[in-house]
C-alpha cells in the first residue's frame, strides 16, 4: 500500500514550538485519514528549525465503497415529495428505486445509493491544504505581497515550499496536487541553509530522509539531542570533565540546528569566583551553552552547539562566543560584585513603594507580616526567636539585586550568598533560600528550624492574604500558586510533625492581611477622592471603620470571629483537599481523609494523618471490617426509619425499656468503649482509641444477631422500637471518637 | 551581487576595520536592493522603527523600500561611559522593505557577507523573537540573528503599526551597528572601536567621538535633567499632537494633510517619557499610563496617515 510524504518547509520555526507543531500535524492527518476511512499502518511525524515532516505508511490506495439505503416517500405520495426524494437521492427517476413492501404502513421507495470511494491520493488533495490553512500554531503571521489580500495564507513564519507525495514503495511515488496561496504541492525541498542550500528532489520518506542526511541535515530531532549529548559528553570527558546535563537546554538546543556541531570554548578562570549557578545562568539562558563540572565546582569551559561546520573547523565560532560569554560574565561580575556592596537591610527601604499585590499592600507590609507570624511560628519548631525575625526580615532583600533583576531564578540562592558575605548566622542565611522551599514535588523540605519558621510563615501569609481578597484559585487557574504553597505548608509540616491549630495560626494572619488590603484600597480611593464623589467618601468611612474593628480585635487577642471563620474555614477546606491529593499519591485512601475531616473542627494537619492513618489500619482487621458493617448496617436502618417517622432517634435511649440482655450488653459496651476511646484520643494515641471500638464488635454482631429493631408485638412496642433506634445511634455517636464512619466506603 | 566600487574596497573603507566603512557598505548594498537611503530623522527617538520612514511608510498598501541610519536615544542605558557594551546613544541601521520580499533573509545574509560576516566561517542563527512596541501599538514576529552567539540584528515581519494590520507586511530589519562593528573589528569596548579606518595620527575611535557625550548626558539623564520642564513639555506634546491631527482632518474627515507634524509631537512625548523614565520620577502604575497615552497618539497618527496620499489614498 502507498505512503504519504508531506513536508512544510519555511523559515525558522520558534525552538519551542516545533514538538508540539509535530504532533499536531500528525494527528491532524491521520485523525482526518481515518474519518475518510483510510486506515494507515504507521506514522510518524518529525521537526526541524526549518521544516515540519510527516511520513505516513500504507495507506490504502481507494476508500472503501460506501452503500446506503435512503428511505423515500409512501408509494403514491405527492409529486412535491417524490421529486424531493429523488433529488436528494441523485435519481433520474422512480425507476432507479425499489418499493418497499410494509403491509402495515404502506409501501415506500427506497433508493439504494452506491457511493464508490474516491483516490486516496483525491482525498489526499483535498485535506492537506486544509490542514495547512487551520494549523493550530501559538502565534501565526501574514509576509510579501499576498498579506494585503483578504484571507492571505498565515503560518509561524513564511512558508516557502510543500513536499507532498504519494505512492507504493516499489513506485516513483506521484505528486499530490493542490495549492495554497500559490503554493503548490511538489516533490523538491532544500538542504542546509549555508551547507548545501540547493533543491533536492525526493521522491519517498526512506529516500528523502538520506537526501537530507547527505544535505547536512539531521530529520529526527531524537537524533539531534543524541548527537549533542553524546559529542559533548565525549569532548568533556576527553578532557577530564563533566558536562552538566540539561533536558531543557538540549531539547532547545536541537530545536535551532539542523546539523548540530558541538564545540568547547572557555572563560577566565577569575570568573568562577562568581557563584556556579550565576555562571550557569549567564552561559546557559543567554548563549544556550552548556557548562561543565570538574568535580564538584564548574570548569572554565562551555559546550556551544554550532548549526554549520565551519571552514576553519569553528575556531572563530569558539572565539566569537567566548568573547560574548566573556561579556556576559564581566556583567555577571559586575553585579555580584555591585551587589556585595550593599547590605541586604539597606535595599529593605525601597520595598515600600513595590506593591505585592493592589488590593494587599506593598511588599514592605508583607514581609511585616511574614515576620510577625514567623515569629509567632518559631516556638512551635522550637526555633530562636531573633534569628527567625532576622531571617524573615531579609529573606526577599535578594529581589532587589542586580543578579536576581538579571536571573529571576536565583532568587532566595542569592539571597544566600549575600547574607553569608555580610556575616549573618549560618541558620539565617539558609533561610533566604530555603523558605521558599519545597517548590515542586521533587523538591526536599527545609529542616533548620530557622528556615522552616519562615517557609511556613511565607506561605500561610500568601494563602491566607489572597483568600482575604477572595482571589483563589479556580479550575486551571492559579496564577499566585496557591496549591503550591499549600502543599509546601503541608509537605512541612507532616515531614517535621508540626503540631499547630491552622485556624488559631490563621487568625492573626487573616487579620494582618485584612488592614493591610484596607490600606492599599484606601490608597487606591485617595487617587480618585480628588473627584469629590460623595461614594467615594462613604466607602472611605466604610473602610474606616473596617479598620477600627479589625484593630480592636487585634488588641485584645480576640478568637476567630464568625466573618474570619467563614474565610478560614474555607482555607482550610483548601488545605483538606491539597492533603487528600497528597495522601492519595502517597496511596492512602481518600474516603478516609473524608471521614476524618468530616468530624469538623480538624485543623491540626498532623493530628489528621495519624487518624487516617489509624483508622486505615484498624479497617484492615476483621475487627474493624465488621464494626465498619455493623456501623453501616445501624446506619442504614437510622437512615430508613428516620425518613418513614419524619424524625430523628440521636437522644439517649432509656435503660429501662431495654427488653433483651443483648441491649443491655450493647448499652454497656457503647458507654465503656465510648469512655475508653475518648480518653485514647485525647491522649493522642488513636490506635488504643481503635482497640477501644473493637470492645463494640461483639455486643454489635450480637445485638443484630438476637434484637429485632422494629419490634410490632406487645403493648409498649412503639416505645421498645424506638429506644431501640436510638441505641443504634449510639453506636454511630461512638464511632464518631475516631472519625465519621458514614463517610468510609466500602 | 554587486561589485563593491573602488572606494569602498580601500583599506580606511573597509568594513573589518572602518566604523563608517561599515556602514557605506551597508548602505551601499541595500542602494543596490532597490532602497531609497535615507538620512537619520532630525529628532530624538529611542530606535529607527520611530522614524516615520518605517512608522508610518509600514502602514498602507504602497511599496516602499529604505534604509537609513538612526541614532537611538535610550536614556536608561546610560553608564557614564564605563560599560564596554552599554550606550545611551547609539546607531541602528534600519531596513524596511514593504511588502517583504520572498528572498528576505537570502538577502540579509549576503549583507552580512559585505561587511565581512562570512556564514561559511560563523555560525549564523535565527532565534525566536517576537517583537512588540507598546508605545508604538505595533507587533511583528520574526527573530533575532546570532553570530557566534552575540545577537547583531533583529529580523521582524511587521503584522501591526499603530493599532492597524499592515497590508501588505513590510519586513524590518534593525543591524545593532556598534556591536556588528566590535565583532568584525574583533574589538570588546565599544569605545575602541576605529571610526574611520585609519592609522596612528589619524585614526579616530569611537571614543575620540562619543565618550564624553556619554558622560554628559548619563549625568543629565540620571542627575539633572529638569523633570519640571519635562512634565510640561510632555503635556504639551500631547497636546500638540492632538491639536494638529484635528485641524489636518479635511471637512468630511476623509483626507489628512498635516500627519506628520503631528507625529513629530508623538515622537517628542515618547522621548520625553523615555528622559522622565531614566530619572526615576515615575512610579510603576504611572508608567503604564504614560505608554498608553503615547501609544494612543501613535495610533491617531497612524489612522490619519492612512488618509494620506502616501498612506494610499
Amino acid at each position: 500500500m502507498p505512503d504519504l510524504l508531506f513536508e512544510i518547509f519555511s523559515e525558522e520555526i520558534p525552538a519551542r514550538m516545533q514538538a508540539k507543531a509535530a504532533d499536531d500535524l500528525h494527528k491532524m492527518v491521520t485523525d482526518k485519514l481515518v474519518a475518510e476511512g483510510l486506515v494507515y499502518d504507521g506514522a510518524k511525524a518529525f521537526a526541524t528549525p526549518r521544516r515540519l515532516t510527516l511520513t505516513v505508511q500504507g495507506i490504502p490506495v481507494r476508500q472503501p465503497d460506501l452503500k446506503e439505503e435512503k428511505k423515500g416517500p409512501k408509494v403514491g405520495a405527492p409529486d412535491g415529495a417524490v421529486q424531493g426524494f429523488l433529488r436528494s437521492a441523485g435519481l433520474k427517476s422512480l425507476d432507479e428505486a425499489v418499493i418497499q413492501k410494509d403491509p402495515k404502513k404502506g409501501d415506500f421507495y427506497v433508493a439504494l445509493i452506491e457511493k464508490p470511494g474516491r483516490p486516496a491520493i483525491d482525498v489526499l488533495a483535498e485535506m492537506l491544504p486544509v490542514i495547512i490553512r487551520t494549523f493550530p500554531w501559538p502565534k501565526q503571521m501574514r509576509w510579501g505581497e499576498r498579506s494585503a489580500r483578504p484571507g492571505a495564507l498565515t503560518w509561524v513564519r513564511p512558508l516557502h515550499s510543500i513536499i507532498a507525495t504519494f505512492g507504493p514503495e516499489t513506485e516513483e511515488p506521484e505528486v499530490i496536487r493542490f495549492e495554497v496561496d500559490g503554493i503548490a504541492g511538489g516533490n523538491i525541498t532544500y538542504g542546509h541553509r549555508f551547507l548545501a542550500p540547493d533543491a533536492i528532489n525526493v521522491k519517498r520518506f526512506d529516500d528523502y530522509v538520506a537526501k537530507l542526511e547527505k544535505a547536512k541535515v539531521v530529520l529526527d530531532p531524537e537524533r539531534r539531542r543524541d548527537i549533542v549529548r553524546t559529542d559533548a559528553k565525549n569532548m568533556a570527558f576527553a578532557q577530564g570533565f563533566e558536562v552538566v546535563e540539561d533536558e531543557g537546554l538540549l531539547a532547545e538546543v536541537a530545536g535551532l540546528v539542523e546539523w548540530p556541531v558541538v564545540l568547547m570554548g572557555s572563560f577566565d578562570e577569575s570568573f568562577l569566583k562568581i557563584p556556579g549557578e550565576v555562571i550557569r545562568a549567564t552561559i546557559r539562558n543567554n548563549q544556550k551553552c552548556f557548562v561543565v563540572k570538574k568535580g564538584e565546582g564548574l570548569a572554565n569551559k562551555f559546550i556551544l552547539v554550532a548549526n554549520t561546520e565551519a571552514s576553519d573547523g569553528g575556531k572563530a565560532i569558539v572565539a566569537g562566543n567566548e568573547r560574548v560569554i566573556r561579556a556576559r560574565l564581566s556583567d555577571a561580575k559586575f553585579f555580584y560584585e555591585t551587589d556585595l556592596k550593599t547590605k541586604l537591610e539597606e535595599r529593605l527601604k525601597k520595598f515600600d513603594q513595590i506593591v505585592f499585590h493592589e488590593k494587599l499592600g506593598t511588599q514592605a507590609e508583607r514581609i511585616k507580616r511574614i515576620e510577625r507570624l514567623a515569629a509567632e511560628i518559631a516556638p512551635l519548631v522550637k526555633a530562636d526567636v531573633e534569628k527567625v525575625r532576622r531571617a524573615a526580615m531579609l529573606c526577599k532583600a535578594d529581589l532587589l539585586t542586580e543578579v536576581v533583576g538579571e536571573f529571576p531564578e536565583t532568587q532566595g540562592l542569592m539571597g544566600k550568598y549575600y547574607a553569608l558575605a555580610q556575616g549573618e548566622d549560618k541558620a539565617v542565611a539558609a533561610a533566604c533560600e530555603d523558605h521558599y522551599k519545597p517548590v515542586g514535588a521533587g523538591d526536599r523540605v527545609p529542616t533548620d528550624p530557622v528556615s522552616i519558621a519562615v517557609a511556613l510563615a511565607d506561605k500561610i501569609d500568601t494563602l491566607v492574604g489572597f483568600w482575604a481578597i477572595d482571589e483563589k484559585p479556580t479550575g486551571s487557574k492559579d496564577p499566585y500558586a496557591l496549591r503550591r504553597a499549600a502543599l509546601g505548608v503541608i509537605r512541612i509540616v507532616l515531614d517535621r510533625e508540626i503540631r499547630f491549630s491552622l485556624i488559631q495560626k490563621m487568625t492573626h494572619a487573616l487579620r494582618f492581611s485584612v488592614v493591610h488590603s484596607n490600606i492599599a484600597m484606601q490608597r487606591m480611593l485617595q487617587g480618585l477622592s480628588a473627584e469629590n464623589n460623595p461614594e467615594i467618601a462613604s466607602r472611605m468611612l466604610q473602610l474606616g471603620a473596617q479598620a477600627q474593628e479589625i484593630g480592636s480585635r487585634l488588641r485584645f487577642n480576640a478568637p476567630a470571629q464568625d466573618d474570619e471563620l467563614v474565610v478560614l474555614q474555607s482555607l482550610v477546606g483548601f488545605f483538606a483537599d491539597r492533603l487528600k491529593v497528597q495522601l492519595r499519591e502517597q496511596g492512602a485512601r481518600h474516603d478516609l481523609v473524608d471521614a476524618v475531616f468530616a468530624l469538623g473542627n480538624q485543623d491540626d494537619l498532623v493530628m489528621v494523618v495519624r487518624r487516617v492513618d489509624a483508622l486505615g489500619k484498624f479497617l484492615a482487621t476483621d475487627d474493624g471490617k465488621s464494626l465498619l458493617a455493623g456501623t453501616k448496617r445501624a446506619a442504614n436502618i437510622l437512615r430508613i426509619e428516620e425518613k418513614k417517622d419524619s424524625a430523628t432517634y440521636d437522644s439517649a435511649p432509656d435503660a429501662s425499656l431495654y427488653q433483651q440482655d443483648e441491649e443491655k450488653a450493647l448499652a454497656g459496651a457503647i458507654t465503656s468503649a465510648k469512655d475508653e476511646a475518648s480518653k485514647a484520643v485525647a491522649k493522642e494515641d488513636f490506635a488504643a482509641a481503635m482497640t477501644a471500638l473493637a470492645k463494640l464488635r461483639p455486643a454489635v454482631d450480637a445485638f443484630f444477631d438476637k434484637v429485632t429493631v422494629n419490634v410490632t408485638e406487645g403493648g409498649n412496642a412503639a416505645d421498645i422500637r424506638k429506644n431501640r433506634l436510638k441505641l443504634l445511634s449510639e453506636i454511630r455517636a461512638a464511632t464518631r471518637a475516631v472519625a465519621d464512619f458514614s463517610k468510609i466506603e466500602g | 551581487m554587486p561589485e563593491i566600487s573602488p572606494n569602498l574596497s580601500a583599506d580606511h573603507m573597509d568594513p573589518r576595520r572602518s566604523f563608517q566603512g561599515l556602514i557605506l557598505s551597508l548602505q551601499r548594498f541595500w542602494a543596490d536592493h532597490g532602497c531609497v537611503v535615507l538620512q537619520p530623522y532630525d529628532m530624538e527617538v529611542g530606535a529607527g522603527t520611530f522614524h516615520p520612514a518605517t512608522t508610518l511608510r509600514a502602514l498602507g498598501p504602497k511599496h516602499w523600500n529604505a534604509a537609513y541610519v538612526q541614532p537611538s536615544r535610550r536614556p536608561k542605558d546610560g553608564r557614564y561611559g564605563e560599560n564596554p557594551n552599554r550606550l545611551q546613544h547609539y546607531y541602528q541601521f534600519q531596513v524596511i522593505l514593504k511588502p517583504s520580499p520572498p528572498d528576505l533573509q537570502e538577502l540579509y545574509l549576503k549583507s552580512l557577507k559585505t561587511i565581512g560576516v562570512d556564514a561559511a566561517l560563523h555560525d549564523i542563527r535565527f532565534v525566536e523573537d517576537d517583537w512588540e512596541s507598546p508605545t508604538l501599538g505595533a507587533w511583528g514576529l520574526g527573530w533575532e540573528c546570532w553570530c557566534d552567539g552575540m545577537e547583531v540584528s533583529q529580523f521582524t515581519y511587521f503584522q501591526q503599526v499603530a493599532g492597524f494590520e499592515c497590508a501588505p507586511v513590510a519586513g524590518e530589519l534593525t543591524y545593532g551597528l556598534e556591536r556588528l562593528a566590535m565583532y568584525v573589528q574583533g574589538v570588546d569596548n565599544v569605545y575602541n572601536l576605529n571610526f574611520n579606518g585609519r592609522d596612528g595620527a589619524q585614526k579616530v575611535t569611537y571614543g575620540d567621538v562619543f565618550l564624553q557625550a556619554e558622560q554628559e548626558y548619563s549625568r543629565h539623564n540620571f542627575e539633572h535633567s529638569d523633570s519640571d520642564m519635562l512634565f510640561k513639555q510632555f503635556t504639551m506634546a500631547e497636546g500638540a499632537c492632538r491639536k494638529y491631527l484635528e485641524a489636518g482632518y479635511s471637512a468630511d474627515k476623509s483626507k489628512h494633510l498635516m500627519v506628520l507634524p503631528a507625529y513629530d509631537q508623538c515622537i517628542k512625548a515618547s522621548h520625553v517619557f523615555n528622559l522622565l523614565d531614566a530619572r526615576g520620577v515615575i512610579s510603576v502604575t504611572e508608567r503604564q499610563s504614560y505608554i498608553l497615552r503615547v501609544r494612543e497618539l501613535a495610533k491617531a497618527c497612524g489612522e490619519a496617515w492612512l488618509k494620506t496620499e502616501a498612506g494610499g489614498m
